[in-house]
C-alpha cells in the first residue's frame, strides 16, 4: 500500500481533437514523468519542458507538506502550459490522452505492447564518426546554454545565501524585540513607548518571515527549473549533432564507393531530410524558448523586487505608526 | 554645544578635536594616547556673540579623575557617566581598538556630552574643580589631589558590609537599587542582541552585492535582456553599500543606551551611600544604647549583662565606690557625646535622603525625556532605511521591467 498525491487537471478546449469541450482528471507525478518520456520519444526534434525534480530525499523534505506540494503543483502547471503553448507538442496524441483519459494506466499498458516505430528513433552512430562542422547557429546556442546554466547556478547560490542570512537575521530579531518588552515592565512613563517598539520589531520579523518563505517557494524553484530546462536542451542539441553525424557518415560512405551513381541513394536522402527537419524544428523551438525565457525572467525578477518592496513597505508602516505613540506627552493621556 | 548657567555667566562647552599623542608614562615607557581639545566660550547677553575664553587639551584619564572627585564630594548626586573606556558590544565590523578613528570620534562626542551634563546640573556646575578642569591647563591634577578626595572615599569593603547589615534603609532606596540592577541587566542584554542584529543585517545587504557582478556577466550573453540586467545589477551594488551608513547611524543610538547603562551604576552608588550612612547611624544608636545600659547597671548595682568588669569584680573583689563613680562619669560623658553625634548623624541622614531624592527625581525626568528621544530617533532611522530599501528595489524593478 502506498500514499501519494494526485493533482487535478482541468482542460477546456475548442479543438476538434478533443471530443468534449471540458475535461477534469487526476494525475500523479509518475503520470507526468510518463508523459514527458513519451513526448521525448515521439518528438525527439523538439524541446520538451522540464519537470520539477523527481527524487526527494525522504526525511529531509516532507513530501506531504503544504509548501512542497504547492511548489510542485505550480511547476507541473507550468509544464503543461508550456506544452499547450507549443504548436506541435500540443497536438501530440499522448498529451491528449494524458488530459482526457479516465484510465491512464490502461493506455500506458497498451502502449507498451506496440512496437516502437524504428524509423523515428535516433540510432547511435557507430564507428565514432566525428561531426565535420557544427552549423554556427547551433554552436552559438550550445555556448550560450553553457554560460546561461552557469550564471543561473551562481544566481541560485546567491539567492540561497541571501535567504540563509535573512533567516539568521530573523532569529536575532525574534530575540531582540522581546527585550524591549522586558524593559518596559521596569518603567513607568517609558513603558508604553518601549512596548510599542517591541511590537514594531515583532511586525518586522513577521514581514521578514513572509519574504523568506516567498523567495523559497516562488523564486528558487523557477530558477532551478530553468537550469533543468537548459540541461535537457543540451541533450537535444547532442541528438541533433548525432543526426547530422549520421547523415555525413552515410554521405561519406557513398562518396567512397566510387560507383558511378548519378543520384544520391534514397536512404541518404531520408537522412538529409531528417537532419533538415530536426534543424528547422530546433531553430523554431529555440526562438520560442528565448522569447518565453525573456518573459519568464522578467516576471521572476520583477516578482523578487516586488516581494522586497512589500517587505519594506510593511516595516515602514509599522515604524511610522509608532512615532505618534513615542511622541505622546504623558499629560495628554 | 549648549548654553548653561555657570555662576552668572552663560557658557558654551565643546570637545572639538581629538589628537594622537605620544609621551612617557609613569614607568618612563613610551605610550600613545589621545588628547581632546576642550573649548569654552562665554556668551555675551547683549548680542549673543560667543567669545573663546579657554581652550586646553585633556586626556581620558583626567576626565576619570574629575569624575572620581565628583563622586566623592557629591555622593547624593547621580553623577553623569563617562563614555566607555574600552569598546564593548562590538559587532564584527566595528573595531575594538581604542585608536580606531570611529571609536575616537564617538568618544569625543561622549566626553562632550559628559561635560555638558555636568555643566547643566544645578549643583555640579558650581564646583571649583570642574571650573578649573575647563580653565587651568597645568597643575590641575595636583590641585585635585590636594583636595585629598581619595582619602575621603568610602572603602568598597565598608560599603559592601553596610549593604548586607543595614536593618532599616529607606524603602525607596531599596526599590531604586533593584531598579538600577534590572535596568543594567536589560540594557546590557539589549546592546548585546542589537550588536548581533547589526552583524546579520550587514550580511544580508552585502550578499546582494554579488547579484551586481553576476547580472553584469549574464547581461554579456543576452541581447534584449542585457541592458535591463546590467542596470539592475548596479542598483544591487548601491543597495549593498548603503548598509555602512545605516549601521554607523545606529551606533549613535547604541551610545545613547550605553550612557543610561552607565547611569544605572551612578544610581546604585547613591543607594550605596544611603545604606552606608544608615548603617553608620544604626551602629551609633546601638553603641549609645549599650553604653546607657552599662551606665544604668553601674548606678543600680545590678548586673544584667555579662561584662568583663563584672567577672573581674567577682574574682578580685568589688571596686571601690570612688572607682565606680569615676566610671559612671566617663560613661555619662560618652553618652552625651554619643547623643550629640547621633543627633547630627540623624540630621545628616535626613538631609542626604532629601537631597538625594530631589536629584533622583530630576534624573528620572531627564532619563524619560532622553530615552524617549532616543527611541524616536531610532524609529526615524528605521523609517529612513525602509524608504531607501523601497527606492532601490523600485529602481531595480523598473530595470527588470525593461528586460
Amino acid at each position: 500500500m502506498e500514499t501519494y498525491i494526485t493533482y487535478r487537471i482541468t482542460t477546456k478546449s475548442t479543438r476538434v481533437e478533443f471530443d468534449l469541450p471540458e475535461y477534469s482528471v487526476r494525475r500523479r507525478y509518475q503520470d507526468f514523468d510518463w508523459l514527458r518520456n513519451k513526448l521525448e520519444e515521439s518528438q525527439p526534434t523538439h524541446l520538451i519542458p522540464p519537470l520539477p525534480e523527481k527524487f526527494v530525499v525522504k526525511g529531509v523534505v516532507d513530501r506531504f507538506s503544504e509548501e512542497f506540494v504547492e511548489t510542485r503543483r505550480k511547476a507541473l502547471d507550468k509544464f503543461l502550459k508550456r506544452i499547450t503553448d507549443h504548436p506541435v507538442l500540443s497536438f501530440n496524441e499522448h498529451f491528449n490522452v494524458f488530459l482526457t483519459a479516465k484510465d491512464l494506466n490502461a493506455y500506458k499498458r497498451q502502449g507498451m505492447a506496440l512496437l516502437s516505430r524504428v524509423g523515428e528513433s535516433v540510432k547511435h552512430v557507430t564507428g565514432g564518426y566525428k561531426l565535420r562542422s557544427r552549423p554556427l547557429e547551433f554552436a552559438a546556442i550550445g555556448d550560450y546554454l553553457d554560460t546561461f546554466a552557469l550564471k543561473l547556478g551562481t544566481i541560485d547560490r546567491i539567492a540561497q545565501r541571501i535567504i540563509k542570512e535573512e533567516i539568521e537575521y530573523l532569529v536575532e530579531l525574534r530575540e531582540y524585540g522581546p527585550v524591549y518588552s522586558t524593559w518596559s515592565a521596569l518603567e513607568g512613563e517609558l513603558a508604553e513607548p518601549l512596548e510599542g517598539v517591541s511590537a514594531c520589531i515583532g511586525n518586522c520579523s513577521t514581514a521578514l518571515e513572509e519574504l523568506t518563505d516567498d523567495m523559497t517557494e516562488d523564486f528558487l524553484p523557477v530558477l532551478r527549473e530553468y537550469i533543468l530546462y537548459s540541461d535537457s536542451m543540451k541533450s537535444v542539441l547532442k541528438k541533433r549533432d548525432q543526426v547530422q553525424a549520421e547523415y555525413e557518415a552515410k554521405l561519406e560512405a557513398v562518396a567512397l564507393r566510387k560507383e558511378d551513381r548519378p543520384k544520391v541513394p534514397a536512404d541518404v536522402e531520408k537522412c538529409q531530410d531528417r537532419m533538415e527537419c530536426f534543424n528547422a524544428d530546433l531553430k523554431a523551438d529555440m526562438e520560442r524558448w528565448q522569447s518565453n525565457k525573456r518573459q519568464d525572467f522578467r516576471q521572476l525578477l520583477m516578482g523578487m523586487a516586488d516581494k522586497n518592496i512589500q517587505y519594506y513597505e510593511k516595516c515602514l508602516m509599522a515604524w511610522e505608526s509608532i512615532i505618534p505613540l513615542l511622541q505622546e506627552k504623558p499629560e495628554a493621556k | 554645544m549648549t548654553e548653561n548657567n555657570f555662576g552668572l555667566k552663560k557658557i558654551e562647552i565643546s570637545v572639538s578635536e581629538a589628537e594622537k599623542r605620544t609621551g612617557r608614562n609613569a614607568m618612563n615607557m613610551q605610550e600613545t594616547y589621545t588628547a581632546y581639545l576642550i573649548e569654552t566660550r562665554s556668551v555675551e547677553h547683549t548680542d549673543g556673540q560667543s567669545v573663546l575664553t579657554d581652550s586646553l587639551w585633556r586626556r581620558y584619564s583626567e576626565f576619570e579623575l574629575l569624575r572620581n572627585y565628583l563622586l566623592v564630594y557629591y555622593p547624593h548626586i547621580v553623577v553623569p557617566p563617562l563614555p566607555e573606556k574600552r569598546a564593548e558590544f562590538v559587532w564584527h565590523k566595528l573595531s575594538a581598538d581604542n585608536m580606531d578613528p570611529d571609536f575616537v570620534e564617538r568618544r569625543r562626542i561622549g566626553l562632550e556630552n559628559f561635560l555638558l551634563r555636568v555643566a547643566s546640573h544645578p549643583i555640579l556646575c558650581r564646583d571649583k574643580i570642574f571650573y578649573l578642569f575647563l580653565t587651568q591647563e597645568g597643575n590641575w591634577k595636583e590641585t585635585v589631589n590636594e583636595t585629598g578626595f581619595q582619602l575621603k572615599a568610602d572603602s568598597r569593603l565598608k560599603a559592601l558590609n553596610a549593604t548586607f547589615r543595614v536593618k532599616n534603609p529607606d524603602k525607596r532606596f531599596t526599590e531604586l537599587k533593584h531598579y538600577s540592577d534590572e535596568l543594567q541587566s536589560v540594557i546590557s542584554h539589549l546592546l548585546r542582541v542589537r550588536a548581533r542584529v547589526a552583524d546579520r543585517l550587514y550580511g544580508v545587504y552585502k550578499v546582494h552585492g554579488n547579484y551586481g557582478r553576476v547580472f553584469s556577466e549574464w547581461s554579456a550573453i543576452e541581447k534584449e535582456m542585457g541592458d535591463g540586467l546590467q542596470s539592475a545589477g548596479h542598483h544591487m551594488d548601491v543597495y549593498a553599500s548603503s548598509i555602512d551608513d545605516i549601521l554607523e547611524d545606529e551606533e549613535h543610538y547604541a551610545d545613547q543606551l550605553k550612557e543610561y547603562l552607565f547611569y544605572a551604576e551612578a544610581l546604585r552608588a547613591v543607594c550605596r551611600k544611603h545604606e552606608l550612612m544608615q548603617y553608620d547611624l544604626e551602629m551609633a544608636a546601638q553603641d549609645l544604647a549599650s553604653k546607657k545600659q552599662q551606665c544604668e547597671e553601674l548606678a543600680t548595682g545590678t548586673v544584667r549583662t555579662f561584662s568583663l568588669k563584672g567577672m573581674t569584680t567577682k574574682l578580685f573583689g568589688q571596686e571601690t565606690p570612688e572607682q565606680r563613680e569615676a566610671r559612671i562619669k566617663v560613661l555619662e560623658e560618652q553618652i552625651n557625646e554619643g547623643e550629640q553625634q547621633l543627633k547630627s548623624k540623624n540630621l545628616e541622614g535626613r538631609e542626604f535622603v532629601k537631597n538625594a531624592w530631589a536629584d533622583i527625581e530630576r534624573f528620572k525626568e531627564q532619563k524619560n525625556h532622553d530615552l524617549k528621544e532616543a527611541l524616536i530617533s531610532y524609529a526615524v532611522m528605521q523609517i529612513s532605511m525602509c524608504k531607501k530599501g523601497i527606492q532601490v528595489w523600485t529602481n531595480a524593478k523598473e530595470c527588470f521591467s525593461k528586460m
